[in-house]
């Protein structure tokens, strides 16, 4: 899709709680300026797949890449500073901070470049009229505006979005969509995992597709939602052999 | 993003330091002022780690005992100018400190215990018989050489400000900030640039730092102690009650919590023993009903910033 080379390559990997494979082998890269959708049925490792990203959890194997250096297992908050950012599927703010405390923790600590403007970031999420307030008493929909917000703080060039589109009306989808696709536009690239088919259609450029920890299919969702194998994984059937 | 001034926060510890200096002048129990001085000191120390970790140390007396006996040790067998000993108490609580990290990685009600076990495992080394010839065992220190309870008196008075001023910082500082991120989330913390690993660890050592120099000038006051007085549980249950009656992670909370409970306790815990435990008793089961968060948190629960 992008013409400029691959930002993030994930190679083969693998991780294992156990005996249970949760990322059995995926592999996928991401550019500059695109959007990739994830998606897959429950439990076919996205989440996983984010976490490792992310530094949450080391891999048991393959490779992530990210402007051409290993970063497997370098933990999180040197990701940051690296500008690896992330949303959390369930948002996770500082829940007895204010909103404002919140992203100034991340700009302080996350951000290697010149502070960022954090009024202006917060305007933009229509978070600043909840600046002062604790996190803890804003709604669901407000905290994963909030988890955006503290990773977009830290001047990300790589964002793994889980699931935030998840519990927003339709006018709010929208503006979300408009917003990750302007992010895109100045040159992020973002990971976008998704269950909200209109979502990923109107914000991704491509999706990969993953069952049992790995992917099966890469293309656009127009293809992918034609795909045989697809319609299998979704929405069952035989297999082909 | 704070531009406010740092005065308030300032003015209310400014005020309880002078009413301690002036204390010994008006009021003839100097034993007791000490005792509440060594409390407020104790429980800014406390607040440390648990108001802005979440990490709640049961054996927190661990470091106040090695803080004593670091002391007593440094003017026993290197007859160290008593300064010179403090300052060996309060190296003792950060080495202890330091052994002990391991256990930040339990959390919860394992993390108190195991802390308390670590505490009563320092007891019994240093109140073992066997020992005697180095920390005189369970018989006692005497350390009447280097005696001075004015002088000592007011080191702890300078203890106080250290571990207030600490505080301060923090309720004030990024640091401080990110310290109570990694107490809401540790996973975020770590995505929003935090070191968790990090801030815990010196949060841990400073707050084990204000233990180990109140301990050491402990020491010094009394200067004749035995390793049970210096391990007491009750130094970590007291301080620990108030600091949650009065609110964790302000600097009011733990202050005010000292001079309401310890002043009851000090009004009539001693000559009428069985009513104190009566109405501690109700205090703190009224509290873990109705405030949870302490007394601050009739405040900060409204928008009112405490300090």
């Amino acid at each position: 899709m992008s013409p400029e080379p691959p930002l993030l390559v994930v190679e083969g990997l693998v991780k294992r709680f156990g005996g249970f494979r949760a990322l059995d082998g995926v592999t996928f890269h991401l550019a500059p300026g695109e959007v990739l959708g994830l998606v897959g049925p429950n439990g076919s490792g996205k989440t996983t797949c984010i976490n490792v990203i992310s530094g949450l959890y080391p891999p048991d194997g393959g490779r992530v890449t990210y402007q051409g250096r290993a970063i497997g297992g370098i933990a999180s908050h040197a990701l940051a500073r690296r500008g690896i950012n992330r949303t959390f599927q369930s948002p996770k703010p500082f829940l007895s901070l204010s909103v404002r405390e919140n992203v100034t923790v991340a700009a302080t600590y996350g951000n290697a470049g010149p502070a960022p403007d954090l009024d202006a970031l917060l305007a933009s999420l229509e978070l600043d009229t909840l600046a002062d307030r604790p996190a803890g008493e804003l709604n669901s929909a407000q905290q994963k505006t909030l988890d955006l917000a503290r990773a977009l703080a830290t001047g990300p060039r790589v964002l793994l979005v889980d699931e935030l589109a998840a519990g927003l009306n339709p006018a709010e989808l929208g503006r979300m969509a408009d917003r990750l696709r302007a992010l895109a536009g100045a040159g992020m690239a973002l990971l976008v995992v998704e269950h909200l088919m209109g979502f990923i259609d109107k914000v991704t450029d491509r999706v990969v597709v993953m069952n049992a920890g790995r992917e099966f299919f890469e293309g656009t969702l127009a293809t992918a939602i034609k795909d045989p194998e697809v319609i299998r994984v979704f929405l069952g059937g035989a297999p082909h052999d | 993003m704070r531009k406010r001034t740092l005065l308030p926060d300032l003015a209310l510890p400014a005020l309880v330091l002078i009413a301690f200096a002036i204390g010994p002048y008006v009021y003839s129990n100097e034993l007791m002022l000490f005792n509440f001085v060594m409390f407020l000191a104790l429980a800014q120390g406390l607040n440390i780690v648990y108001g802005f970790t979440g990490y709640l140390p049961f054996g927190y007396v661990g470091f106040y005992g090695a803080g004593a006996y670091g002391f007593a040790l440094a003017v026993m067998h290197l007859h160290a100018p008593p300064l010179v000993a403090l300052a060996a108490g309060g190296a003792a609580a950060l080495v202890l400190a330091v052994v002990l990290l391991p256990l930040l990685r339990l959390s919860g009600a394992y993390f108190a215990i195991a802390s308390l076990a670590a505490a009563q495992a320092v007891y019994e080394v240093v109140s073992n018989p066997a020992l005697e010839n180095v920390t005189k065992g369970p018989y006692g220190v005497s350390l009447s050489a280097v005696f001075a309870p004015r002088f000592s008196y007011d080191v702890g008075l300078g203890v106080l400000a250290f571990a207030f001023l600490l505080v301060v910082w923090l309720r004030n500082s990024r640091f401080g900030l990110a310290l109570q991120a990694i107490r809401d989330d540790p996973v975020s913390a770590g995505m929003a640039g935090v070191s968790v690993v990090r801030g815990r660890t010196i949060a841990w050592l400073l707050s084990a730092l204000v233990a180990g120099l109140v301990g050491a000038t402990f020491a010094w006051h009394i200067s004749v102690f035995y390793p049970d007085t210096a391990f007491d549980l009750g130094v970590s249950i007291f301080a620990t009650v108030f600091v949650l009656f009065g609110g964790a992670t302000t600097l009011t909370g733990p202050l005010l919590g000292v001079l309401i409970l310890y002043g009851v306790y000090n009004a009539i815990g001693i000559t009428v023993p069985q009513y104190f435990q009566f109405i501690y008793g109700a205090l703190i089961v009224g509290l873990v009903l109705f405030l949870p968060n302490g007394l601050v948190s009739l405040l900060t629960t409204r928008g009112i910033r405490v300090p």
